[in-house]
């Protein structure tokens, strides 16, 4: 607990020196790259506990996005101009940015258990259309709300809340928020598969009926994943609306969750490390592609390379880049040549 | 004394195949009880039964004076009744030391904001489980493995894992199906040496599944032998190796 404590005053610290050195020395459309990343990374490490971890095939992670996405957006414009209506955009306070950030967790996590506990019942293939026809349901009933702006969606989302001596682009905030969640995601995550929880999910994954037969209530337990992942994707889908000042139900179709899979698969499944490297190459590709597309006038060629990409990953590695192992100590320790102990 | 499992006209049919007819077993607290029988006999389909994988068409189960059927395997194994696969299932990506402590994962009373703030009961919970289940590897001979992946383990020691995943799990009644399928004959007789400690000194009921006679009537004190589904014989190993219908079932074919 106070190693928490300590190492949640580090995180502060250290996105604020993110924050700070970023807007002060870099180009504003290489920082919203960052940003695209970070937020990739929530995505990609609270869905991999689901994927990865337990070995449940859940594609609808970007249903979840979308709702915390509106709820938070919702919120934090009641919050601050307390009705919907036109003018300048405004910094949200810190205190109510928040309470949005937590209500849009809450929110997705709530419906994590509402979609999660029927349909993690199904398996494989099953379960992977059910939440693949949530994600679609989903994003189909916020395009029917009126009242949330309809296929339009919701803008004049406010900024997120200023940091006291920041200054710069876009108040010069969205680093310091957005990673200070990729620092929670990671760290929790990493401590749930640390933990009795976390073996527990391995364990449903690796053997079921085994894992049931040594008292692990599998059922509760896969939803307690889902949850997991849902309560982060409703937070990135808070921080993506407050980054991009407004969301369409569009901005998560199918397509969106089908590139949070493609980052695991290609990071590795069951790796924290794995989904970050993922989420990473993942969300540069197409903008490193995009120079190329232009100069040769070939559209979509980021969508072949990605096609290319996966196909050659399942043939040469189908474990991803990673496997299952994570970046630590050790295992840099061991890819440096030379300092491995003699033995006689 | 009252049996801690006692099943009545225990039945079930896939279909048209009556896997298992109307058996009736009872075990003693302290028993270490064999079930024999030739391969397709039933005997595995028993196990299924005992610990909530598969529902009986017909008959009870009663497991410390409880009822067992309907109970799903989780409610079973929380009853303190922990069994071993024929076909071994261990969680292949977990460390040797991780398999155990997962037996031990039912008994954890935190909840998951312990595990996630790193509270000092996820702590007190963690060394719980370490400490368990690191007793038992060496109970088991496997302490060396502690911190291999499941997966590189031999054989033998893959079957001697999954007993001592199921020994952390604090069972009254240990359900072994073939623990000694596919060891030599000096495994066996370690194995054997493992079971008889499991009841004497850890004081768990034992209801074994074995082929290899040698070892069943070596151990065991009573032995009920399957053949069809039907109960044939039971008796001390004495008796059953001594009954003609048994003689029969082993060495008429079938
Ligand atoms: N789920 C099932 N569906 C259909 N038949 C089954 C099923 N489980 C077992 N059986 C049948 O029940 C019989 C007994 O099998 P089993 O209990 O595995 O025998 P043993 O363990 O004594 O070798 C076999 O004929 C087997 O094919
Ligand atoms: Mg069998």
């Amino acid at each position: 607990m106070p190693r928490t404590i300590a190492l949640l005053m580090a995180g502060i610290v250290g996105c604020y020196g993110l924050n700070w050195f970023l807007s002060e020395f870099i180009e504003v459309v290489y920082v919203d790259y960052l940003n695209l990343i970070g937020l990739s990374i929530i995505l990609a490490v609270g869905l991999n506990v689901v994927n990865g971890l337990t070995g449940q095939f859940s594609i609808g992670h970007a249903g979840f996005m979308a709702v915390g996405a509106f709820v938070g957006a919702l919120a934090s414009i009641l919050f601050t101009y307390g009705e919907i209506a036109a003018g300048p955009l405004e910094h949200a306070g810190l205190a109510q940015f928040l309470l949005c950030l937590l209500f849009s967790g809450v929110a997705a996590g709530v419906l994590g258990v509402v979609v999660g506990a029927p349909a993690l019942r199904l398996r494989g293939d099953y379960l992977a259309i059910a939440t693949l026809g949530f994600g679609e349901i989903t994003r189909i009933l916020l395009t029917a709300q009126d009242s949330l702006g309809g296929p339009t969606g919701l803008k004049r989302i406010p900024k997120m809340p200023l940091l006291p001596g920041a200054s710069g682009w876009d108040g010069g905030t969205s680093v310091f928020w957005i990673y200070l969640f990729v620092f929670v995601v990671i760290v929790l995550a990493v401590r749930l598969q640390r933990s009795t929880f976390g073996r527990a999910l391995i364990a449903i994954r690796e053997n079921e009926l085994a894992a049931e037969t040594m008292g692990v209530p599998s059922a509760r337990m896969k939803v307690v994943a889902f949850v997991f992942g849902a309560f982060f994707a409703g937070i990135a889908g808070a921080l993506y609306a407050h980054y991009q000042h407004s969301v369409r139900p569009d901005d998560f179709t199918a397509v969106r969750s089908i590139e949070v899979i493609v980052m695991l698969v290609l990071g590795g499944l069951g790796s924290v490390t794995g989904a970050v490297a993922g989420a990473v190459v993942v969300t540069l590709l197409p903008q490193l592609l995009r120079p190329i597309e232009e100069a040769l006038g070939i559209d979509g060629l980021s969508m072949v390379v990605y096609a290319l990409l996966l196909v050659t990953m399942m043939v040469f590695r189908p474990q991803g880049i990673f496997g299952q192992r994570e970046l630590s100590l050790k295992l840099l320790r061991r890819l440096i040549p030379g300092r491995r102990k003699e033995s006689p | 004394m009252t049996a801690l499992l006692e099943t009545r006209g225990l039945t079930i049919r896939f279909g048209g195949l009556c896997a298992v007819d109307c058996c009736d077993l009872s075990i003693q607290p302290g028993q270490l009880f064999g079930l024999i029988g030739p391969n397709g006999a039933g005997k595995t389909t028993v196990f299924n039964m005992l610990t909530g994988v598969y529902l009986p068409s017909e008959g009870t189960v009663h497991f410390g004076g409880k009822l067992v059927n309907g109970r799903n395997p989780v409610q079973v194994a929380r009853m303190g009744m922990s069994r071993t696969f024929q076909n071994i299932r261990l969680f292949d990506e977990l460390s040797v030391l991780e398999n155990a402590m997962t037996g031990a994962h039912q008994h954890a009373r935190i909840n998951l904001f312990d595990s996630l703030l790193r509270t000092g009961r996820h702590f007190r919970e963690e060394e719980r489980q370490r400490d368990k289940a690191y007793r038992l590897l060496e109970f088991m001979g496997l302490e060396d493995r502690a911190g291999l992946p499941a997966k590189a383990l031999p054989y033998g020691h893959r079957r001697r894992l999954e007993i001592a995943r199921a020994l952390a799990t604090e069972p009254k009644l240990l359900c072994l199906d073939e623990p000694a399928a596919g060891m030599n004959t000096g495994e066996k007789a370690d194995l054997a040496k493992l079971i008889r400690r499991i009841r004497d000194e850890l004081k768990i009921t034992v209801l074994l599944i074995e082929h290899d006679m040698k070892l069943v009537m070596g151990i065991c004190e009573v032995v009920q032998v399957l053949e069809y589904g039907k109960t044939i014989a039971r008796g001390t190993p004495a008796e059953i190796q001594s009954n003609p219908r048994v003689i029969e079932a082993y060495l008429g074919g079938g």
